[in-house]
């Protein structure tokens, strides 16, 4: 089976292919499962503004209460763990917010576990902890997460793998096209340079869009430690959400 | 506007444990329930080695049978007693539509077609192994449009629901030949 030290050089032979916007490259062979599934065709650029992807679903105050966005009161006790709290901006690349959005989170617990059956990691799971969040943005973007650290946990890509911790997130923008899902770590963590789903993207500066910052500023007395995570959303915007938008500012 | 262009935030894999996160009840029943019109939508994902992917997660965006894009809020909808997801009310059509592979990599969706203006259903493709989502469009028999036209007849096939039954199917293969791998979109 593939060492560390064998993947530790793949990820050195990548890391001079970047891909527009800091994006992985899909076809990223450190990353084994990635081999067999990536396009090998090139992609179809549509450039149509009245496609249906220049729209996008859209949530509202019915489908998420503000309890889904407490991962720690979930269950009729306490989750282990050090107790955080996630909070950022969703914008464009503009800079404009993207409002009333859904924002999803899951994560591991704080021992590394995921409640998934397939995760046969023998960490203990934690009876008031699932791990799955669900916010909406408001009218400046800011969505706000209470959940606890997750751990760090071994997987199957090489021998002794380890993912570095972190928390999945799933956002939608003001269309389609916008679609993003990605993770977000946590500043300092010494597993980042050994993992191949992190060095996926290759270009230093992008890999740092990735790691929330600690601010103590959101971190509530006695409480909680705050992690400020902005995410930008990339691929173009909802035409006729410019055109509004425009017109708020003439 | 401002010029200003702020770098995005790079995507990640959706990863193997999305399962009790992501899916949602009904999300596969876009269509309002009971409606005469319903159309189902099935098919597999097969990676490059034409083996089925039965940890993929598939979103799916369309136009309603009159043409309307803007969709409705309601897919998830919270009970605010118990907190558990309801799913949507089987009356509003939101546009919106989620699915997971099971264990043979196969998904089904339950919707109404879309206007004939807009003849096609969005598909953002998310799977463990992929670092950064697919997009693809399924296009129901007699469907017609730009993008269809300005593809090959080999690739436009691939982008073909073909009838099945009462049902139709759709197959994405992630990576295959030109003749086999699916269409998919860049909208940059």
């Amino acid at each position: 089976m593939t060492t560390q030290q064998e993947i530790d050089a793949e990820i050195a032979r990548y890391a001079e292919r970047l891909a527009p916007g800091g994006h992985p490259d899909r076809d990223y062979p450190p990353y084994r499962s990635s081999i067999l599934r990536h396009p090998r065709q090139p992609l179809t650029v549509v450039t149509d503004p009245e496609a249906v992807e220049r729209y996008g679903p859209v949530f509202g105050a019915g489908d998420v209460t503000e309890l889904d966005a407490d991962l720690t009161r979930q269950h009729s006790g306490e989750p282990i763990g050090e107790r955080i709290t996630v909070s950022g901006r969703v914008t464009d690349r503009a800079g404009r917010p993207v409002r009333n959005q859904l924002v999803e989170i899951w994560q591991a617990n704080a021992a590394g576990r995921y409640v998934h059956r397939r995760e046969q990691h023998p960490a203990p799971l934690d009876p008031n902890f699932t791990g799955a969040g669900r916010a909406l943005t408001d009218d400046e973007g800011t969505y706000r997460f209470t959940t606890v650290k997750p751990g760090p946990y071994p997987w199957g890509n090489h021998v002794n793998a380890w993912r570095p911790a972190h928390i999945h997130f799933s956002l939608f923008g003001t269309a389609f096209t916008q679609r993003l899902v990605t993770q977000m770590y946590f500043p300092g963590d010494p597993l980042f340079a050994f993992d191949p789903i992190f060095q996926a993207v290759t270009d230093p500066a992008a890999q740092q869009r990735l790691i929330a910052t600690y601010r103590h500023d959101l971190s509530v007395s006695e409480f909680s430690l705050g992690y400020r995570f902005d995410i930008v959303l990339d691929g173009p915007g909802a035409t006729h959400f410019e055109a509004d938008h425009e017109e708020d500012h003439r | 506007m401002s010029d200003a262009k702020l770098e995005p935030t790079p995507s990640q894999t959706v990863g193997p444990f999305f399962g009790y996160a992501l899916p949602f009840p009904g999300g596969a029943d876009l269509a309002p329930a009971g409606h005469p019109d319903t159309v189902t939508v099935h098919g597999f994902v097969y990676d490059g080695e034409g083996r089925p992917v039965p940890d993929a997660i598939l979103d799916f965006w369309q136009a309603g049978p009159d043409g309307s894009r803007t969709g409705a809020p309601g897919s998830l909808r919270v009970d605010a007693s118990s907190g558990e997801l309801l799913g949507r009310d089987g009356v509003r059509f939101t546009g919106f539509g989620r699915v997971g592979t099971d264990g043979d990599g196969h998904w089904a969706l339950r919707t109404l077609a879309p206007a004939p203006d807009a003849p096609y259903i969005a598909v953002c493709v998310f799977a463990r192994g992929l670092l950064h989502h697919l997009y693809t469009r399924i296009y129901l028999p007699g469907a017609e449009d730009a993008l269809l036209a300005a593809l090959t007849p080999e690739r436009r096939a691939t982008l073909l629901a073909e009838q099945d039954g009462a049902a139709y199917r759709f197959d994405i293969r992630i990576q295959g030949s030109e003749a086999e791998e699916t269409v998919f979109l860049d909208f940059a």
